[in-house]
C-alpha cells in the first residue's frame, strides 16, 4: 500500500522521524499496539461483545466488518473506556488501561472518530483542531491566549490543510457542510501525535469525491499510526486496510487479509446471503 | 457603523466602538452627575449584583453549567468577612487586618465554589440546578441554625471597609468607583479569558463533553477549575455586597434571592459578560421604583412578570432584544440584505 508522508512542518517531521524509528522498535520486538483479551460487554441482559480476544500490531491498518448489530461501535467504546468492558483486559503498547478513564487512554496514543460527527458546534474549525493538538500536551488549564506564532495552532492549521479544510478554517462548525464535518472528525482524531485510532465510519454520507479524498488521506497517515476502521463501504475499507477481521452477534466470525476475507464463503453467505458465489 | 481608535498606537485599545467608548465614559463621570443615592443604591448596588451574576454567566454561558449557589459563595465570603474581621455584634469578630480577612475570604469562598463544582458536576442540565439548589438552601439553614459561627438568625452586623488613604470606602462615590473597578477587573478577565485556552475548552466541554474526552481532557477536573474560578468572581462580589449593605444575614443568602441572582443573568442575555450587568441594572431599577408602578408588597409580581416577558418574547435577554431590534433597524436601512448572516 502507498503511504506518502502528509505536508507537515519540520518540527513535525522531527517527530514523525523519531516516532517511525519508534515503530521500528516496537515492531522487532514484537510489541502490539493493541490487544483485547476476552473482552465481554453487557447491557443489563444483552451480550453486545462477547469474549473477543484480538491483537494488532503497531503501525498495522484494520478493517473490522460486521452487519448492523454486530457490536463494531461496542468494540470501540470498550476500547476507549466510553464503555468500558464488563470482562477482560484491554492493553495498548503493553500497557494494561482497560481501568484507566478514556482521557488518559487519549494521552498514550489512542484517538477515535464517532459514527455520527461528535464537534464543537460554537466554535471555529481551527478552534476545534487547537483543542485536539491541546488535548494531547501541558497546558489545558492555561489562561492565557494562544499567540499567533503559537506552535499548536501552527499545527493545527497544517492539519487543517492535511485534510482539505485550510479555506473554512475560521468557520464555525455549525456552518459546515455534512462532509466537511467528516473531515474535521479525522483532523481530530489526527491532532496531537496519535499513534493508534479508532475510525469508526468515516465515509458515511460522503459524496463520491469526498470518499476519494477519504481514502487518499487515510491512506497517506505516516506509518507509524495504526488504526482500525468501522466502514460499510467495502470499497473504501478493503482499498485502506491490510488485514480484516468480521463480526458477527457480537463475536469475532472471521479474520484475514481483504483477498481471503472477500473470497470467503461464510463472510459472502452472512453479508449477501445464500446463493452467491 | 465604522470602529474608532480611542488610542493611537499598535495594541493599545484598539477599534473600540463607539457605544462602548460612551458606555465606559458614563459610567466613569457617573457620580460627577448623579445624587448620592443613584450612585449609591442604583450604580454601586448593580455592579455588586451584577458581578455575582458574571460568576453565573461564566458557568452557564460559557460553561454549560447553570449553578444556583453563586449568591451562597458570595454569601459565605461576606460571613467570613464578618468573624474573621470586625462586626459590631460582640460575637466572633476575629479582628484580623482588612486585607487578609478579605483575601481569605475570597480563597475560601472559591474553594467552597469548587466543592460545590466537584458534587454537581458528573450531573447536567435540570439535576445541576436542582443540586446547587439544594446547597443553596442547606447553606440557608446551616447559617440560620448555628449560633456559635454564623450568629444564628441575627447574622452579623457592623462590617464596613477601611478608611484607606484617608477616603472612607463606604461612602457613596468611593464605593462606586470600588464596585466599578472590580465589575470592570472581572468582565475584562471574563471576556480575555473566553479566548484563553482553558475558555475554548470550557466552551467545548458545553457543546460536547463526551468529544472533549476523546480528545483527551479531564471534562471533571476542567469544569471544577471553572467553579473555582467563578467562587473568585462571586468571593470578592461577596466582599462587597457585605461592605455595601453593612450587613449580612441568613435573609442575605436566602432561597428568593438565590433565585434573584439566576433572574439577572437571564434577563441581561448570558451571550456576553455585559449581560448581567444589564440585567442588574434592569433589576435594581425595578426592586427601588416598582413601588410606583405598584404596592411595595407586590415587587415581586413586577419582576416575576418581567422575568416572564423577557422569557417569552427573547430568550437571550435584553441584550438578544437589542440585537434584534438593531437588525431591524438595518434591515429597513438596507432591505435587500436577508440578514442571513450566511456569508
Amino acid at each position: 500500500m502507498a503511504r506518502s508522508a502528509a505536508k507537515i512542518p519540520s518540527a513535525v517531521e522531527v517527530d514523525l522521524v523519531l516516532r517511525t524509528d519508534a515503530l521500528t522498535r516496537l515492531q522487532s520486538t514484537g510489541q502490539y499496539a493493541l490487544e483485547l483479551e476476552a473482552v465481554s460487554r453487557h447491557f443489563g441482559a444483552l451480550v453486545a461483545l462477547a469474549d473477543i480476544n484480538l491483537t494488532v500490531k503497531a503501525g498495522e491498518r484494520r478493517a473490522v466488518l460486521g452487519s448492523n448489530g454486530a457490536g463494531k461501535t461496542t468494540l470501540f467504546n470498550a476500547i476507549t473506556g466510553d464503555f468500558p468492558p464488563t470482562t477482560g483486559r484491554v492493553r495498548l503498547f503493553g500497557e494494561d488501561v482497560t481501568d484507566l478513564p478514556v482521557h488518559e487512554r487519549i494521552r498514550r496514543g489512542l484517538r477515535r472518530t464517532y459514527q455520527i460527527s461528535l464537534l464543537f458546534d460554537g466554535l471555529s474549525v481551527v478552534d476545534n483542531v487547537y483543542l485536539a493538538c491541546r488535548g494531547a500536551s501541558r497546558g489545558r488549564l492555561s489562561l492565557r491566549r494562544p499567540k499567533p506564532d503559537d506552535a499548536m495552532t501552527h499545527v493545527a492549521e497544517t492539519l487543517l490543510d492535511a485534510v482539505h479544510l485550510g479555506a473554512v478554517r475560521d468557520s464555525l462548525v455549525a456552518e459546515l457542510s455534512h462532509g466537511q464535518q467528516r473531515q474535521l472528525e479525522i483532523a481530530l482524531a489526527l491532532a496531537g501525535a496519535p499513534r493508534f485510532i479508532l475510525f469508526d465510519e468515516p465515509a458515511a454520507g460522503l459524496s463520491p469525491t469526498e470518499r476519494s479524498e477519504l481514502i487518499e488521506i487515510l491512506q497517506s497517515l505516516p506509518p507509524h499510526i495504526g488504526f482500525i476502521i468501522i466502514e460499510h463501504d467495502m470499497d473504501v475499507a478493503l482499498r485502506v486496510a491490510e488485514s480484516v477481521t468480521m463480526m458477527h452477534n457480537g463475536r469475532i466470525f472471521k479474520e484475514g487479509n481483504p483477498k481471503e476475507i472477500e473470497s470467503d464463503p461464510d463472510v459472502q453467505e452472512l453479508y449477501l446471503g445464500g446463493g452467491h458465489a | 457603523m465604522a470602529n474608532i481608535s480611542l488610542i493611537a498606537g499598535k495594541g493599545v485599545l484598539p477599534n473600540i466602538h463607539p457605544a462602548a467608548a460612551i458606555t465606559v465614559l458614563f459610567l466613569l463621570f457617573y457620580p460627577a452627575f448623579a445624587s448620592d443615592f443613584f450612585v449609591f443604591q442604583i450604580g454601586a448596588y448593580s455592579l455588586v449584583l451584577g458581578t455575582i451574576a458574571l460568576s453565573l454567566v461564566m458557568l452557564a454561558g460559557y460553561g454549560g453549567m447553570v449553578s444556583l449557589s453563586q449568591l451562597t459563595v458570595a454569601g459565605l465570603a461576606g460571613y467570613l468577612m464578618a468573624i474573621l474581621g470586625h462586626n459590631s455584634v460582640g460575637v466572633m469578630g476575629l479582628g484580623w487586618p482588612w486585607w487578609l480577612t478579605a483575601l481569605t475570604a475570597i480563597f475560601a469562598a472559591s474553594v467552597f465554589s469548587a466543592l460545590i463544582g466537584a458534587i454537581s458536576v458528573r450531573t447536567e442540565g435540570i439535576y445541576t440546578i436542582m443540586i446547587t439548589l439544594a446547597i443553596a438552601v442547606a447553606f440557608f439553614y446551616f447559617v440560620r441554625q448555628n449560633y456559635v459561627i454564623f450568629n444564628g438568625f441575627t447574622g452579623y452586623a457592623g462590617v464596613v471597609p477601611p478608611t484607606l488613604f484617608g477616603i472612607y470606602w463606604r461612602d457613596p462615590t468611593p464605593f462606586y468607583y470600588l464596585s466599578l473597578a472590580v465589575a470592570a477587573f472581572f468582565f475584562f478577565m471574563v471576556v480575555y479569558g473566553a479566548r484563553s485556552t482553558f475558555g475554548l475548552s470550557l466552551q467545548a466541554i458545553r457543546d460536547n463533553p463526551r468529544r472533549m474526552r476523546a480528545i483527551g481532557y479531564d471534562v471533571t477536573l476542567h469544569r471544577i477549575f471553572a467553579y473555582f474560578l467563578s467562587g473568585l468572581i462571586a468571593g470578592t462580589a461577596g466582599v462587597l455586597m457585605v461592605w455595601f449593605n453593612g450587613r449580612i444575614s441568613p435573609g442575605s443568602v436566602g432561597v428568593d434571592v438565590v433565585i434573584d441572582i439566576l433572574v439577572i443573568a437571564v434577563v441581561g442575555g448570558m451571550r456576553h459578560p455585559i449581560g448581567p450587568f444589564v440585567g442588574a441594572l434592569a433589576f435594581v431599577l425595578l426592586e427601588n421604583f416598582a413601588i410606583d408602578l405598584i404596592d411595595r408588597e407586590r415587587f415581586n409580581t413586577v419582576i416575576g412578570t418581567a422575568f416572564l416577558l423577557v422569557v417569552l418574547f427573547s430568550p437571550d435577554g435584553l441584550l438578544g432584544l437589542w440585537a434584534r431590534i438593531r437588525e431591524r433597524l438595518r434591515l429597513r436601512k438596507h432591505p435587500q440584505s436577508d440578514g442571513s448572516g450566511v456569508h
